[in-house]
């Protein structure tokens, strides 16, 4: 192949690359977000429909029921991680499944799994804490903030 | 059944957002996780999160924005009581179930299962 045609190869994978990138990321972003739009909003419905047991069996608040929905959906996700199902669903649906309460409980148990090699403390114990700490120290730090400003403004 | 179909768009919706933001922008799910719940904390605080839980309740308590939600209105409720102590409980007194929940349930499965082999 002399220098020309190398050239000519070059532009073309360029042009190709090009094009590539002109076209797919549109439908992939529909299509991804369209798949994390049902299984999010399925995983929400799911999460009102322990809600709604919650509040009618177990005579509890607005606000309690809603905690409760957190929790049980905490154990499904851990549950499910643990047997290796959930990783084909976020695989599926995306920021479906990370962006609800199911995404913060898979990125506590996928890592705290996957290092057990490394001991209890070390692996397990330290690497629940790989995303999740990250979340609760921006969480609570800004709800930290929050209170104290609330405090000198009371609004 | 109205509820059910507001939880659904609301909390789809929020999901959808968050899908974008992975493709748009590379942001990695971790700080996705970071972002929404942060978001969470300050649409709570200026007030603009309350009525979209009333509005859509798990719709927008389930995703982790709604977990920011419950830290800030903690803090919040927790000055209201303690007073500047407050501040420092109030956000993990609200959030302490699913907080616990989590790293219980998490520690649990990482005990009993085996990672998956990766293919």
């Amino acid at each position: 192949m002399d220098k020309n045609q190398q050239t000519d190869r070059k532009a073309a994978l360029e042009h190709y690359a090009e094009l590539v990138h002109r076209f797919t990321p549109k439908s992939h972003l529909a299509q991804g977000c369209l798949r994390a739009f049902w299984v999010g909003g399925s995983i929400c419905m799911l999460g009102q429909a322990i809600a709604d047991v919650g509040a009618s069996w177990l005579k509890l608040t607005t606000t309690s029921s809603l905690m409760l929905a957190s929790v049980v959906l905490v154990f499904l996700t851990a549950l499910l991680t643990g047997i290796g199902i959930f990783d084909k669903i976020a695989q599926y649906a995306g920021a479906g499944t990370v962006v609800p309460i199911t995404g913060f409980a898979n990125a506590m148990v996928s890592p705290a799994m996957e290092f057990k090699p490394e001991g209890w403390v070390l692996g397990t114990g330290a690497r629940l804490f790989t995303i999740a700490g990250p979340v609760l120290v921006f969480g609570i730090s800004s709800s930290v903030v929050v209170g104290v400003l609330y405090y000198f403004i009371r609004w | 059944m109205l509820t059910y179909i507001k939880v659904f768009l609301v909390g789809g919706l929020l999901c959808a957002i968050g899908e974008a933001l992975i493709l748009k922008t590379k942001l990695t799910p971790a700080r996705i996780l970071v972002t929404y719940i942060t978001a969470g904390v300050v649409l709570s605080a200026v007030g603009l999160y309350a009525p979209l839980v009333r509005f859509a309740s798990a719709g927008a308590t389930v995703p982790l924005t709604g977990f920011g939600h419950a830290l800030a209105q903690g803090a919040i409720s927790g000055v209201q009581e303690n007073g500047l102590l407050g501040a420092f409980t109030g956000g993990l007194s609200a959030t302490a179930g699913g907080i616990a929940a989590a790293i219980f349930f998490g520690f649990l499965a990482a005990m009993f299962f085996k990672p998956q082999p990766k293919d």
